[in-house]
């Protein structure tokens, strides 16, 4: 890449695709861990975990995430992923005997909200793609 | 990858939950399998399900499957009852009937069929979102 992109060029790319690629990137990360919720509805003693999605942005937008860890056998900042935010647990609306907080209803409807979300960003990099597109191109 | 991790995920718990309709099948099946002693007869087997967390933090990885750690046998008393003609029966004219509990068992497939649904959604909409993402810029 940086034999080909200069450093202008770059931050080009970055203000042509803005937040979509961070977003994107997040969005399968919270997929990930709804999935992992869902994937554990009849686990015993499961404890369902979600990110606060618009803390996790601004986390990632502004790079400042993880604590940086400069040898293999440091220890990242507790409860973080690579995602920046921090997962938290939910809390439960009825929890049941078996100490699982997984609400089928709430997963499911979260998991089809952050698809939709998903593909919302995907289309708006791909608006911003054809445009550029065509502007390479010259026609109209 | 993150996308591609769900796919493991909800295929452990896929996997897990024909665990679960594996023993709900033997335990409906020997509903009825009487026996002339305590020791030889059928107990009503219920697996056990546990999370498997990515061993790996360090990756940024949240994964965490489930799977099945063991069957136990259930505990609860055998029905036991009086049919002196019955050919298994004992010298006091008993036989005993296993320990399972049709309406739990049915109750436990929908249980893991729903869930099993479930994951299976949850594997379209991700396969969705991927090739999306692989159509990007088209």
């Amino acid at each position: 890449m940086s034999g080909i992109f200069n450093d202008s060029d770059k931050k080009f790319m970055d203000n042509l695709f803005g937040i979509h690629a961070t977003a994107l990137k997040l969005r399968a990360s919270r997929a990930e861990l709804l999935a992992a919720n869902i994937a554990n509805a009849d686990t015993p003693n499961f404890k369902a975990r979600d990110i606060d999605f618009k803390q996790a942005l601004r986390l990632a937008a502004n790079n400042s995430g993880d604590m940086v860890t400069t040898n293999a056998r440091h220890i990242t900042s507790a409860g973080t992923s690579k995602m920046g935010a921090e997962i938290m647990y939910r809390i439960p609306s009825q929890p049941s005997l078996d100490g699982n907080t997984v609400d089928l209803q709430t997963e499911r409807s979260a998991f089809l909200e952050n698809a939709m979300m998903y593909q919302a960003s995907l289309r708006f990099l791909n608006g911003k793609i054809s445009g550029l597109i065509t502007a390479i191109r010259g026609e109209i | 990858m993150s996308l591609l991790n769900v796919f493991d995920i909800a295929g452990s718990a896929m996997s897990a939950q024909t665990i679960r309709m594996n023993v709900t099948a033997s335990n409906m099946a020997n509903l009825d399998a009487v026996s002339s002693s305590t020791g030889e007869t059928y107990r009503a087997r219920h697996p056990v399900f546990e999370t498997v967390y990515a061993d790996n933090m360090r990756d940024g990885s949240i994964s965490s499957g489930v799977r099945v750690t063991g069957i136990v046998e259930s505990q609860a008393p055998l029905r036991k009852e009086y049919q002196p003609q019955h050919p298994k029966a004992d010298e006091d004219g008993y036989v005993f009937y296993p320990n399972v509990n049709s309406i739990e068992e049915m109750t436990n497939m929908i249980s893991a069929t729903r869930t099993f649904q479930n994951n299976v959604e949850i594997i379209n909409a991700s396969k969705q979102m991927l090739l999306r993402t692989l159509s990007i810029g088209q």
